[in-house]
């Protein structure tokens, strides 16, 4: 009974224990390659270096203030992500005629290099955090509208007949039926968003040199100090990963059910 | 006594306005009722001149053949559609919307998947604003009057079909309405499930007292609970018969293999075989047609 429990305990860590151990693997590959010169040292910093130089780089290098500022952008970019995104997603489900007029325009709008636009930016919003956090609001706020849209447009018929009998009003029927059986495609949305944003925040850190990882990352390289390079990237995908787990967290909290597909 | 009288008695709808008016004190009137669709092919009817009357506690199925407009019938009922001729009348009052004193149950799975087993029960008290330890209190009671005592905490997706139905029925029953309106709830479910489950229906019917519509295309399904069913025509659906059901409530599941359980199957089969032979020879017609469309 007790193995069985213990098992059981254990299967739920599996998968986590099985991606330490992937990445692990993956890891001492590399280093192995680079070792054998397989790899050129020079391009890539064998991980051992990478993982030395995370105490110089935390000490030396400011990494606690330059982690809370990209994390602090990263944060306004994503409320403001929510806060325009789903609206917008919500006019384009209520008006059919501006869905079918603006739809492929903010599709295209995704795939926008909008990164490239960044001395507009400064002459609009000046050399600020505000800069960064607009241009990463532009470059995630396509997929946060479209995939509402298509979680809206997704919500069964039945549901929506289900709030009509029971004489919901408009905002009841948005905040207890549509917004809640959308919720699993709007987190999508989301999720994406907050990807597109990452990516431009890092990116316009890196080029307008403006405090932040990014920041970091571009003079680390300059100085051609690779395992402190990598080590400051390590820290940008640990922002991902903390957003991703809000994110995920939330997400369970607002619609706690298993699948989009009960939807 | 009831159980007897081994043919069924029914009632031509030849003049709905009569068949309407006959009934004492009609809770429900639906008279003159019909509805078109537009198509690419010209206007199709869907219904035609439906007219029956359902009084305070009584439990009415309608039945049909695919086709024959019986879902139309539940959405304007429940005030879902509009744009239709004739009157739809809650006690005296014409509908124009849903309706409070309707509460519909759904052909489709209609449970919220984000919300608990009594979650569910308890969203039409919470709409109404009712104080959350009142509602769930009184979800709590319609949950054990489906039989899911145990379950208040369980997500739907941990539900088997059946009893997600039986969360949507305690749902509108929550709702307290005055007319319970069912669109084939038993629809998806296997043939054992849905007996059961409609014993179980009728055993909330008859203690609740609960005026109930029933849309269904299931005969022994409409034997079993019906007071009175309501045979439509295929394609324009029309009042075809109005059967009554005389067998002896309470009703329990022994019923279902009786002889006159039987006849009422048989009777109601030989008004719907020429309807269900006739909306197969038309479907097939359709197919046909759009094979040999150049």
């Amino acid at each position: 009974m007790m193995e069985s429990q213990i098992l059981q305990r254990m299967s739920g860590f599996l998968p986590a224990l099985t991606g330490v151990f992937t990445a692990g693997a993956a890891l001492l590959v590399l280093e192995l390659l680079i070792d054998a010169d397989w790899i050129n040292a020079y391009l890539v910093p064998p991980p051992s270096a990478v993982l030395l130089s995370f105490a110089r780089v935390i000490a030396e290098e400011h990494i606690a203030e330059r982690f809370l500022l990209t994390s602090a952008e990263a944060l306004g970019t994503g409320l403001l992500l929510a806060a325009v995104g789903i609206p917008l997603g919500l006019l384009l489900y209520r008006l059919p005629l501006l869905r079918r007029a603006t739809e492929t325009w903010v599709a295209a709008f995704a795939s926008a290099p909008l990164v490239l636009a960044y001395p507009l930016f400064l002459v609009m919003f000046g050399r600020s955090a505000l800069t960064i956090v607009m241009i990463g609001f532009f470059a995630g706020l396509a997929p946060v509208v479209l995939k509402t849209l298509e979680g809206l447009t997704g919500v069964r018929s039945v549901l929506i007949d289900v709030s009509r009998s029971f004489r919901l009003s408009p905002a009841q029927h948005f905040w207890k039926v549509l917004l809640p059986a959308a919720a699993p495609t709007v987190f999508v949305g989301l999720r994406l968003g907050l990807i597109f944003a990452l990516i431009n925040i890092i990116g316009v850190e890196f080029l307008i040199n403006f405090g932040g990882l990014g920041q970091l990352i571009n003079d680390l390289a300059e100085r051609y100090d690779l395992p402190g390079t990598y080590a400051a990237i390590c820290f940008a995908v640990l922002i991902s990963v903390v957003f991703f787990a809000a994110l995920e967290r939330i997400e369970r909290w607002y619609r706690p059910s298993r699948s989009s597909a009960e939807a | 006594m009831a159980e007897e009288r081994a043919v069924p008695t029914g009632s031509s709808p030849s003049q709905p306005s009569a068949a309407a008016a006959s009934l004492s004190e009609p809770l429900l009137v639906v008279d003159g009722l019909a509805k078109e669709f537009p198509t690419p092919e010209g206007s199709l009817a869907a219904l035609e001149r439906i007219a029956f009357a359902v009084r305070e506690g009584e439990f009415v199925s309608i039945i049909g053949p695919s086709g024959c407009g019986k879902s139309t019938l539940f959405n304007i009922i429940g005030g879902l559609i509009d744009r239709f001729q004739g009157r739809v009348t809650i006690a005296g009052t014409p509908i124009s919307g849903p309706h409070a004193a309707i509460g519909m149950v759904f052909q489709e799975e209609s449970t919220f998947p984000w919300r608990t087993v009594v979650e569910n029960v308890a969203f039409p008290l919470e709409i109404q604003g009712m104080p959350k330890q009142k509602r769930l209190a009184r979800a709590r009671h319609f949950i054990a009057l489906v039989g899911l005592e145990g379950f208040e905490h369980r997500y739907p997706f941990e539900l088997s079909g059946g009893m997600r139905q039986r969360v949507a029925i305690a749902r509108t029953l929550a709702f307290e309405p005055k007319i319970l309106l069912m669109d084939e709830p038993f629809g998806a479910l296997d043939e054992q499930t849905r007996l059961l489950l409609g014993d179980k229906v009728l055993q909330i019917q008859q203690e609740l007292k609960q005026t109930t519509l029933l849309i269904t295309h299931s005969i022994a399904e409409a034997v079993q609970l019906s007071d009175r069913i309501v045979v439509m025509t295929y394609r324009p659906g029309r009042v075809k018969r109005i059967v009554d059901v005389g067998l002896p409530r309470p009703r329990t599941l022994d019923l279902v293999g009786s002889d006159a359980f039987g006849r009422y199957v048989a009777e109601i089969w030989n008004d719907l075989r020429e309807e269900t032979s006739r909306g197969m020879r038309e479907a097939e017609a359709r197919v046909r047609g759009m094979l040999h469309r150049p």
